[in-house]
């Protein structure tokens, strides 16, 4: 079994963080995993995004053409990538930077305005774990408890005082999700 | 044991330190700084040299000095860093002590782009540098697979007196996979018997790479060829996949291997037997594995991002006997699994002719 996860967003988003959290997580649980990300000059304010890969055995491509799941942090990057996801995949889109909704009909699509409620739970920056959160109850592979307690082992000692921000995050997207 | 999530260039950093490097001197170049951003941390902590050159040319020859002490030393480059590096590394051969040398490949040539690459083949397996001599080159497909060839580079560099390259592309550098990372190995002590360090109490010992006269030269040329004969009897690495009953087979190195290695898969699934032989020691070049191949399938398909530089070593081992087809992209643009599933779904339904030309028909292929 093997899941292909995209994150695309602007540079500052937390793009990368984000498909970190959950590579941790898929190793803590004890799956391969790679994560892939864009390094060109989009780290510096552009566009950026990575490839988590999660598979139960030696995972070959390190980049997929059609990943399942697409997480579009902001419209250029559902614009470019909602066409390449695979056909009953998933689409996690943030609807507080996008003027329009989810076109394709055959993939399932949760559209929330995770930057609004990250700024509502006091800091815009939390944008990239409410966006993970939504995510989550869509996510067979792995749990919520599974994000958070990879979070809480892998963030150095001295971030420790923005766990409790980021697990709102978390528990705010699940619950936009579903709602 | 326990894995942590590292990028490709901090995990190879780390197991040269856990390997007993003792001095690192590099200049940074993308894909490949934070390996040495990683040993200007670690080396210090560690009582070990650390130096960031002023250039390339710089570090090779600091390379060259350090190795002549008998230390376990290193650096690491992308093409552009190679290529001013080649004097050096060919001094380093002359004087036959051993370095280990890391090239995360990048888009070329001329400055490119920092896009991952297989563009060095033919650079590394020459050494890049001029004359005759023989370096080991490895190419890791995986973080944890550099991690474990980056651990075995300085036991062969040493064994051999030789250089050992550890090719990896920008993808291998800039990816996080998981690793479990060796137990550390403490510095040696000891100095090999061929060692320069001061001569108080025993008789000199002299290394350089210059010989004026052509007899003395030649005996040191045959030398080096005698070790890259044994390098070549014991040294050979590959990996491979699927290759029991297959008819099929794709050949490709470093993630060009591992991008084949879903489109085998994906192919599997679909019935077609098709199997995958990944090289892991491009020099010595696995020759004999893939001449043996060559007389048991069908037809060979050869994976690589460069124009086809593996492919004549691939062609030169299988003789004529299976027809052979390639497929590569350049320019920094990694292959999708489903591009190299398309090939193979082609090797079935048009099988190539002995006349086939790989290169040609691949071209037509790219540019109509």
């Amino acid at each position: 079994m093997q899941t292909e996860i995209l994150i695309a967003g602007f540079g500052g988003q937390g793009v990368l963080f984000a498909g970190q959290v959950l590579a941790y997580a898929a190793m803590d649980a004890g799956h391969e995993v790679t994560w892939f990300p864009s390094y060109g000059p989009e780290m510096r304010g552009g566009t950026a995004n990575c490839t988590v890969i999660i598979a139960d055995e030696e995972i070959g491509s390190p980049l997929v053409a059609h990943p399942q799941v697409l997480m579009a942090l902001n419209a250029p990057s559902l614009d470019k990538f909602e066409p390449q996801v695979q056909p009953e995949g998933l689409v996690v889109a943030n609807a507080s930077l996008l003027n329009r909704g989810v076109t394709r009909t055959d993939v399932k699509a949760i559209a929330l305005k995770a930057s609004h409620i990250a700024e509502a739970l006091g800091d815009r920056r939390l944008a990239n774990m409410v966006m993970l959160g939504a995510m989550m109850p869509r996510f067979p592979m792995l749990t919520m408890e599974q994000i958070k307690t990879a979070l809480k082992g892998h963030l150095p000692a001295r971030k420790h005082h923005l766990l409790e921000a980021n697990y709102r995050a978390l528990d705010a997207g699940a619950a936009a999700a579903q709602a | 044991m326990t894995r942590q999530l590292l990028k490709g260039n901090v995990a190879m950093a780390e197991a040269a330190i856990r390997a007993g490097v003792e001095a690192y001197f590099g200049y940074p170049i993308t894909p490949q700084s934070e390996l040495l951003e990683w040993m200007a941390k670690r080396m210090p902590e560690e009582g070990r040299a650390f130096l960031q050159a002023e250039s390339e040319v710089a570090a090779i020859n600091m390379v060259y000095g350090a190795a002549c002490t008998g230390a376990r030393v290193m650096t690491s480059t992308s093409g552009p860093g190679i290529s001013l590096m080649a004097e050096g590394i060919s001094y380093i051969a002359g004087t036959e002590v051993p370095a280990v040398i890391v090239d995360v490949m990048r888009g070329g040539p001329g400055l490119g782009n920092i896009a991952p690459s297989q563009g060095d083949y033919r650079q590394v397996i020459h050494g890049a540098g001029h004359g005759d001599f023989f370096p080991l080159v490895l190419a890791p497909a995986s973080v944890q697979e550099a991690v474990d060839l980056i651990g075995e580079a300085f036991d062969l560099a040493e064994k051999y007196r030789t250089i050992v390259f550890v090719v990896a592309d920008g993808s291998i550098g800039q990816m996080m996979e998981p690793v479990s990372l060796p137990e550390p190995r403490p510095p040696r002590r000891e100095r090999p018997d061929w060692a320069v360090g001061g001569a108080e109490g025993r008789p000199a010992r002299r290394l350089t790479s210059l010989y004026l006269k052509p007899e003395v030269e030649e005996e040191v040329n045959l030398r080096l060829v005698q070790r890259w004969q044994a390098m070549e009897a014991n040294e050979i690495r590959y990996r491979e996949y699927y290759l029991d009953d297959a008819e099929y087979v794709v050949l490709g190195f470093g993630t060009a291997g591992r991008v084949a290695l879903s489109a085998v898969r994906a192919a599997r699934a679909e019935g077609i037997k098709v199997g995958l032989f990944r090289p892991v020691s491009l020099r010595p070049f696995p020759t004999e594995a893939i001449r043996d191949l060559a007389a048991r399938s069908k037809a060979f398909l050869v994976v690589e991002m460069n124009g086809g530089q593996m492919l004549d070593d691939v062609q030169a081992a299988a003789q004529g006997q299976v027809p052979v087809r390639f497929y590569g992209r350049m320019g920094g643009m990694v292959p999708f699994p489903d591009e190299v599933l398309a090939e193979i779904h082609a090797l079935v339904s048009e099988p190539p002719t002995p006349a086939e030309a790989p290169r040609a028909r691949w071209l037509a292929q790219m540019v109509s």
